[in-house]
This record gives C-alpha cells, sequence and structure tokens, in this order.
C-alpha cells in the first residue's frame, strides 16, 4: 500500500512536470521573444502597445461586456434552474438540451445568424419602435448584440457548472426545512440555497470571463474592437509586439481570473468566520 | 435548567384529519384519512412503504396539498396557511440542515427570519443545544458532525420557535442501530418534558411501540387502528394490524359453532367478530404458542434463532404449516433442529381472520 502510494506520488510529479514544461517552455520563449533587444533586454515591444492607440477602451469594453454577459446569465439560468428543481423536475431535461444546444452551434454559425437578422430586422420595422431597438444593441460604444451572443455562446458552459453545484445540495429540502423555519421561499431561496452555491455561481463567472476575454470570432465578424479584437488588428503591424500582445492578454486574464478567487475566498472566509 | 422555561411557553395543539385525501395521478397517498392527535401526546405513524405516513405530515406541514377533506389545528383549517405560517416543525427524514452555517446559526434561523435580535437569538440557540446535547458543537458546520448528531441538531432547529406541533418523518432511519436507541429515548424524553404534540413517522414497529402515547397504523392511505401501543399488539383490530405489528403465525383452523374454532385439535373461542362464511386461520404469536418435547408430537422443529432471552423456533406441522414459537432460552436446548415437539395454544379467545 505504502509502495503503491509512493509510487503514485512520482507518477504525480512527473505528469506535473511535463505539463509543466508543456506550459512553461512556449510562455517564457514567448517572453524572452517580445523583451529580446539588439543591445540587451527592452520592453519596447510592452510600452509601445500599451500607448497604442485604442488599449484603455477596448480593454474596458471587453470588462464591461464580460461583467453584463455573467449579470444576464446568471439572472437568466439561476431562478430558471431552481424554479424547475422545486415545481417541476420533469421539465429538467427539457431545460438541460435547450441551455446545451448553443454547443452545437459554431460561433461562426451563430454570428452569420445574427447578422441575417440584423440587416432583416430594420427594413421591416422601420416605422416601429423596434427600429430604435435595433440600433441601440447596435451602438458602437456598447454593443449589446454580442452581450446577446455571448450569453448563447456561455449558456452551456454555466449551465455545466451551476447544475454540478445544484446537483450537490437537496435544493428541495433545504427549501422545505428554510420555510418550516418561517422563511418565505422566495426568502429561503435567497437564504439557503444562493449561499450554497457560491461556488458554482464562481465558477461559472470564470468560465463565462475566460470565454468573453477569448471570444474573437463574432466581435470581430460584427466590425466592434474588444480587447481580443484590437490585440489582433495591433499584432498584427509587428512580429514583436504581436508576442508581447499575447502575453499581455494572458497576463490580464490570470489577474482576472485571480481576483474572482479571491473574491471568492474572501466571502468564504467571512462567512465560515461570522 | 432550561427545559422548564421552554416548557412553560410550549403550548400544545390537538390536529385533526379529516377525511383526508390526496391522489397523485394513479397512485392515491392518502385515501380519506380520519385521526386525532391529542394535545400533548406523541402519536406514530406505522405503516408499510408508501401507505401515505409521509404525504399526510407533508400537508400538515404546508408542503403538499390536499385534493379533500380537512387539517385542523386547534379547531381551525389550516388549508390556506403557507407552510412558513403553519407554527409546525418539523424534521426531515434526510440531513437538512443548511450546510454553510454553523450548528447555532442553524438552530437560530428560524429566529433570525423571525427578525430577534443576534444576541437573543444565540442565547437561545445555545439553550437548545444544551437541550440536545450538543453545546459542545456550536461552532461547528454540518459536514464536521455524524449522523446523528446532525438530527439532534435538526431536532433543536424544529424545536427552536416553539412550534404548536413537532413533526418528525423517519428522523432515524438514516442512523444506526445504537445512534438510533439512544435518540429514540431521548426524543420522547424532550417530547415528554415539553409536552408537545408530536407526529412521529417510521415503519419500524418496534419503533413506533417502545416510543408512542398511540400508534396510528396506515394502510393504503387509511387508517386500520388507533390504539395505545400495549392494545394494538394485544388486540389488534385487523388482521392487516396483527400482522404488521410483531410478529404472527397463520394456523388454519375449522369452524367449531357459534364464535368457536377448532385449532390444533382443541377449541377455542374466537377473539371479536368472526367471518360469516369461508375458511379461517388462527392469528398466533410466537410467545403464545406451548411447545413441549414429545418424541411422537405432530409438529417438527426446522430451525431456531437464538434472541438473546428468547429463542425463537419455527415448527411445521404435517400439512406444511409453519409456526413461529419463542422459547426461554434454557428450555429451548430441550427441542433441538430435527426433534419432535407437542404444540398447543393457550386457553383464552384466538384472533381469526380469511384464509
Ligand atoms: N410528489 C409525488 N409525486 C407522485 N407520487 C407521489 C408523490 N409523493 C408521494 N407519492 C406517492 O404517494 C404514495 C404515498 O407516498 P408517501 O411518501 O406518503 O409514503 P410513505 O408512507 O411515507 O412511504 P415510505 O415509508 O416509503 O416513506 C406512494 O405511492 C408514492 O409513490
Ligand atoms: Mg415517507
Amino acid at each position: 500500500m505504502a509502495q503503491l502510494i509512493s509510487r503514485l506520488r512520482v507518477w504525480r510529479g512527473a505528469v506535473l512536470l511535463l505539463a509543466g514544461i508543456y506550459f512553461l517552455v512556449p510562455m517564457a520563449a514567448s517572453v524572452w521573444f517580445s523583451i529580446d533587444d539588439v543591445n540587451g533586454i527592452g520592453f519596447d515591444a510592452y510600452t509601445g502597445l500599451l500607448s497604442a492607440p485604442g488599449f484603455t477602451d477596448s480593454l474596458w469594453l471587453t470588462l464591461g461586456l464580460a461583467a453584463v454577459t455573467v449579470v444576464v446569465l446568471l439572472l437568466l439560468l439561476v431562478p430558471a434552474m431552481i424554479a424547475v428543481r422545486l415545481g417541476s423536475p420533469r421539465l429538467r431535461p427539457v431545460l438541460e438540451v435547450v441551455c446545451t444546444l448553443p454547443l452545437v452551434v459554431p460561433p461562426v454559425a451563430l454570428t452569420a445568424g445574427l447578422i441575417g437578422v440584423l440587416r432583416w430586422g430594420p427594413d421591416y420595422l422601420m416605422d416601429t419602435p423596434f427600429f430604435q431597438t435595433f440600433v441601440f444593441i447596435q451602438q458602437p460604444e456598447f454593443p449589446l448584440v454580442l452581450v446577446i451572443a455571448y450569453v448563447l455562446m456561455a449558456l452551456p458552459l454555466a449551465y455545466r457548472a451551476l447544475d454540478a453545484g445544484l446537483r450537490a445540495v437537496d435544493v428541495r429540502t433545504l427549501v422545505e426545512a428554510a420555510r418550516n423555519c418561517g422563511a418565505s421561499w422566495p426568502r429561503a431561496v435567497f437564504a439557503v440555497i444562493l449561499p450554497n452555491l457560491r461556488g458554482a455561481l464562481l465558477n461559472a463567472s470564470f468560465l463565462t470571463l475566460a470565454l468573453v476575454l477569448g471570444e474573437f470570432t463574432a466581435a470581430s465578424i460584427l466590425g466592434y474592437e474588444p480587447f481580443s479584437v484590437w490585440i489582433y488588428s495591433v499584432g498584427n503591424s509587428q512580429g514583436q509586439m504581436s508576442v508581447a500582445v499575447s502575453v499581455l492578454s494572458l497576463l490580464i486574464t490570470w489577474v482576472l481570473l485571480l481576483l474572482l478567487a479571491a473574491a471568492g475566498r474572501e466571502r468564504h472566509h467571512k462567512t465560515a468566520t461570522s | 435548567m432550561s427545559t422548564a422555561t421552554l416548557a412553560k411557553t410550549a403550548t400544545s395543539a390537538t390536529v385533526e384529519f379529516r377525511a383526508l385525501r390526496r391522489t397523485f395521478g394513479a397512485t392515491t397517498a392518502l385515501d380519506g384519512l380520519d385521526l386525532t392527535v391529542n394535545p400533548g401526546e406523541l402519536l406514530a405513524l406505522l405503516g408499510p412503504s408508501g401507505c401515505g405516513k409521509t404525504t399526510a405530515l407533508r400537508i400538515l406541514a404546508g408542503f403538499e396539498s390536499h385534493d379533500s377533506g380537512q387539517v385542523l389545528v386547534d379547531g381551525e383549517d389550516v388549508t390556506r396557511i403557507p407552510a412558513h405560517k403553519r407554527d409546525a416543525g418539523m424534521v426531515f427524514q434526510s440531513y437538512s440542515l443548511f450546510p454553510h452555517l454553523t450548528a447555532i446559526d442553524n438552530v437560530a434561523f428560524g429566529l433570525r427570519m423571525r427578525g430577534t435580535g443576534k444576541a437573543q437569538r444565540r442565547r437561545r440557540a445555545q439553550e437548545l443545544l444544551e437541550l440536545v446535547g450538543l453545546p459542545q458543537r456550536a461552532e461547528h458546520y454540518p459536514h464536521q458532525m455524524s449522523g446523528g448528531q446532525q438530527q439532534r441538531i435538526a431536532l433543536a432547529r424544529a424545536l427552536a420557535l416553539q412550534p404548536r406541533v413537532l413533526l418528525l418523518d423517519e428522523p432515524l432511519s438514516a442512523l444506526d442501530a445504537k445512534v438510533r436507541l439512544n435518540l429514540r429515548e431521548e426524543i420522547r424524553r424532550l417530547q415528554q418534558e415539553l409536552g408537545i404534540t408530536t407526529l412521529f413517522v417510521t415503519h419500524d414497529q418496534e419503533e413506533a411501540l417502545s416510543m408512542a402515547d398511540r400508534v396510528a397504523v396506515l394502510r393504503a392511505g387509511r387508517l386500520e387502528q388507533c390504539a395505545a401501543p400495549s392494545e394494538l399488539y394485544a388486540r389488534p383490530a385487523t388482521a392487516f394490524v396483527a400482522e404488521f405489528v410483531g410478529t404472527m403465525s397463520r394456523i388454519p383452523c375449522e369452524r367449531a359453532g357459534e364464535g368457536t374454532v377448532s385449532v390444533l385439535g382443541r377449541r377455542h373461542a374466537v377473539d371479536g367478530a368472526m367471518p360469516a362464511t369461508g375458511d379461517l386461520h388462527v392469528l398466533v404469536r410466537p410467545e403464545n404458542v406451548l411447545l413441549a418435547p414429545s418424541p411422537q408430537g405432530p409438529a417438527l422443529v426446522v430451525s431456531a434463532s437464538f434472541l438473546g432471552a428468547v429463542t425463537r423456533l419455527t415448527v411445521r406441522l404435517a400439512d406444511g404449516t409453519e409456526i413461529k414459537a419463542d422459547l426461554p432460552t434454557e428450555g429451548a436446548t430441550a427441542l433441538p433442529v430435527g426433534s419432535a415437539a407437542d404444540i398447543a395454544l393457550p386457553d383464552r379467545p384466538v384472533l381469526v381472520d380469511r384464509r
């Protein structure tokens, strides 16, 4: 037994090492390439990048899109999934299929569909209030149409994450126990279900955030310039800069995910000690 | 300590189910249940799986609706009162503590919902934890506690709002035998100290008989009999009750006149009404079967199981009827498996049922 465990440990180490090499070597090489200069080390590529026009605008746009997407997605999914569990468990497979469907639609196809609607809509809706809606969701400062696309793309991921969380708690019994303790049922959901879903909510936000930060197809085809598209256009112009750009975007993604994780842990700590 | 203060404020209610019906599609969970629970008594709802025990409890707690009939608490119809205002504390069959709250916060949850101040609700929750014997677990999370401890906390949580009725849905079924015995006694002690009207659902007849003031036996959504444990055991109203509560053997018998049957070669008066037609069985409890070693006897010992003070023998008659008999363990050594015995029933009225 002890031998087995020690052998497992060796294997674990080996796998970790291999994975580490697989990820770290290309990254180290990229970093090295991006700071390699004729006369030693230089950060020209990075400073050039940060001062390039559109950096902050596109970064803010992406962060804004990510935040709105996460909020919309959770507001749609969480009540629906809890309601299905409490009210009509038989609808659960239906919800599951609907939420997983976007997985089989490639982003390009989704975007093509969106373009079709956006083209067709205004012609028919010219004289109705819906025309303004079409204009509104396409404004370049904050294209809500991208949020719609992202919500659809992230739906399967967020659904999986939340489903895993909900499976771990007996929603029905907990709500009934809370109601038995004098909580009306909306209050029961807020007081006992949501706190137990914290991990799942965080995971769903994680995945959505990562997806929005990296999404390129829809944004670029629809002609907007969030961070990913901006990075692409800047990187195209110069070799060293293009690598600096990918290193930077990796870093930004990491920082955001770490912040989210830290926020989660912080809150957990608070509930644990209060 | 606090049982006295708790008992003073606790009020006990009368609960009445009247012709309660509930169907789920084609299944009838409750088929006109009539039952009254007296103030301060512990009534056990006993019955086989699927007979509607949980449904009755959930209707009383407000988690389930009923198709027709009434549920009255202290004479008041509670149908229109939502679950969170029913004033009934419930302990669930599955572990139902809130995983993100410590024991004390779980117990204080109801008080928090009611808007009681933090200091006050913690004080009261601490009292309740002492009441269920777990004051040292106050800051533990559910996953850090054993199943028995969790159910104690759940009991404390159910009592925290001083409900008029306490509902226990097989609270012990997930626990191992020893913990179950302890907790059973403890629930009974608490219930008696607090004098709270309690409905205890179980399908374990021993649990029901040992804890309850009265036991209501349910069958397919209807009440078969509701009586004190000793009466239920000694004078079961129906064959179903007789066989569900305790062990019963069936012995074929002949009619021998009005209110009399002949069984094992002797005549016995019939206890209660005798079915007018059809072949009959006598129902007999193992402790009422008399066996004596006899090489020419009609009964053959086919198996023996040691139960402690008594040993339960199974004997077979010539016609294949198997009868269970409890003998004091020393006496049973005279009747090894394979030996023959004389068999008789005590000279008193017997229960009969159609074959
Ligand atoms: N929500 C429901 N939907 C459909 N059928 C149900 C539902 N709840 C209960 N039933 C059915 O009603 C009947 C009675 O169920 P109930 O849970 O009251 O039985 P029980 O006496 O508590 O049994 P057990 O000892 O197994 O807990 C069963 O046949 C059950 O299948
Ligand atoms: Mg049940």
